[in-house]
């Protein structure tokens, strides 16, 4: 019981941090709003930038096919590290053969990452 | 006292002393972030021969800073016409509050800790993840090429980096057998500091921090000579600050989690050093970490887009990996001998 207790009380003062972090800035931007100047200046000021041309265009176009192969291969290797993680803290209780299974395990995505590198999928141009 | 309240039952008023102590600690780092932007423009001046900011507040522009804040802070409010006006607002919010969020679970002494998480290091590298979505929503909303563009790169550039950082806290993690961060430190102490232990990783955790800090030489986030400003082109005043505010911060938390992992956090350098009290070793540390962060900025150029994504894939990645087997191997050969 106790130690539930230490657990929820420390859950909850990451809780109120998460409170104060979304409090600042809505704090800051209310007394902004307070304490600037309150005009409504011409229209001009009002569009987007683009170096000082009248903006074509939506800038929303589609994007660059990579950066997406880019977050597909972040999901594969970030799922890698949540199951390396555990792994590696219980390592000293699972010893030697543990980790013979994950060097197979890691070699496997490491073939998907030569993959990816042959197939040019890494370079940028 | 904070013991004992921390055996008591969670209720509204548990809640309401943290965050007491919560809201503390937030303007002991809006003083930090005040004078860290101070020192970093002074040892930028003097490392490129200028001055530096010297007219307010005395020689030394101690008030420069907090000039410029209330500057933003009385500066007109502007979100351009053709912007997502909802989705523009709450970026910031976005940004900023992970940042504050992750630096809770940091240990400054053996006292002094505001949330002891078991999982201390993987709720930091987490927490931190969640920051640019921020990024990506004010770069969508702002519905300007160069913000999108800033974005995108930022993303691609926070995505890449993030699995170097991750693996290479593995070492780590293996070595003491605790994502604790308290844990950490205790186990430095027995063994010596992990930078003796685990150099590659620090190497490859060194680079993957700045990137995701978005500081030079990876700042093509926001490179200025190609595109103007980068996700926040768009923005100005107080909302322009609550991302810089946020990059700080996680500055803070970074060369904190830093000197944690790899400089033994409080621990004195050598025994008959400990009369020093473990904060001020803490603080040096930390001031240590912070400014070789200005001395790169000053030294190294920026780097290319693909130099910068081939790196995190085809150089840090395979090191890291390799880094985790190597300290598992290591970690046998000691239990042999």
């Amino acid at each position: 019981m106790e130690l539930l207790n230490v657990y929820q009380n420390n859950y909850l003062m990451v809780f109120a941090f998460l409170c104060l972090g979304v409090l600042l800035p809505v704090v800051a931007l209310f007394m902004a709003k307070l304490l600037r100047p309150k005009f409504k200046s011409d229209a001009a000021k009002y569009t987007t930038y683009e170096s000082g041309i009248e903006p074509f265009h939506d800038a929303r176009v589609q994007f660059n096919v990579r950066y997406y192969v880019f977050a597909l291969m972040f999901v594969i290797f970030d799922v890698e590290t949540v199951f390396l993680y555990p792994w590696a803290i219980a390592y000293e209780k699972l010893g030697i053969f543990a980790l013979i299974e994950m060097l197979i395990f890691v070699v496997m995505l490491l073939i998907g990452l030569i993959y990816a590198w042959k197939k040019k999928v890494l370079k940028w141009i | 006292m904070v013991q004992d309240l921390l055996h008591s039952s969670p209720g509204l008023l548990n809640f309401g002393i943290f965050f007491l102590m919560a809201l503390t600690f937030l303007f002991v780092i809006l003083g930090f972030v005040t004078y860290a932007i101070l020192a970093e423009r002074k040892v930028l001046g003097f490392m490129q021969g200028r001055i530096g900011p010297n007219h307010l507040g005395g020689r030394w522009g101690l008030l420069q800073t907090v000039a410029d804040v209330l500057k933003l802070l009385v500066k007109e409010d502007l979100i351009p016409k053709a912007a997502d006006r909802p989705m523009f607002i709450i970026a910031p919010v976005i940004a900023f509050a992970p940042s504050f969020m992750v630096v809770a679970t940091i240990p400054f002494t053996d006292k002094l800790q505001f949330a002891d998480l078991n999982v201390g290091l993987l709720y930091y590298l987490a927490i931190s993840g969640i920051t640019v979505i921020g990024t990506l929503m004010a770069a969508w909303a702002s519905n300007n090429k160069y913000s999108l563009l800033g974005g995108m790169r930022a993303t691609a550039q926070m995505v890449s980096y993030e699995i170097p950082l991750v693996m290479s806290g593995l070492g780590i993690v293996l070595l003491t057998g605790s994502m604790n961060l308290n844990d950490i430190v205790a186990a430095q102490e027995a063994s010596g500091w992990y930078i003796l232990w685990q150099p590659i990783a620090f190497v490859v955790f060194f680079i993957a921090a700045m990137a995701e800090l978005y500081r030079v030489p990876f700042d093509l986030a926001e490179a200025e000579n190609e595109l103007v400003a980068g996700f926040h082109t768009e923005y100005s005043g107080f909302r322009w600050a609550m991302f810089m505010l946020a990059e700080y911060v996680y500055m803070f938390a970074m060369a904190s989690l830093m000197t944690v992992l790899f400089f033994g956090g409080w621990l004195p350098p050598f025994e008959f050093l400990s009369f020093i009290p473990g904060a001020v070793w803490f603080g040096l540390k930390f001031a240590v970490v912070t400014y070789i962060l200005y001395w790169f900025r000053a030294t190294f150029p920026r780097m290319r887009p693909d130099q910068l994504m081939e790196f995190a894939w085809k150089v840090l990645l395979p090191v890291a990996l390799a880094n985790i087997f190597l300290t598992a191997l290591l970690k046998e050969l000691l239990n042999i001998f």
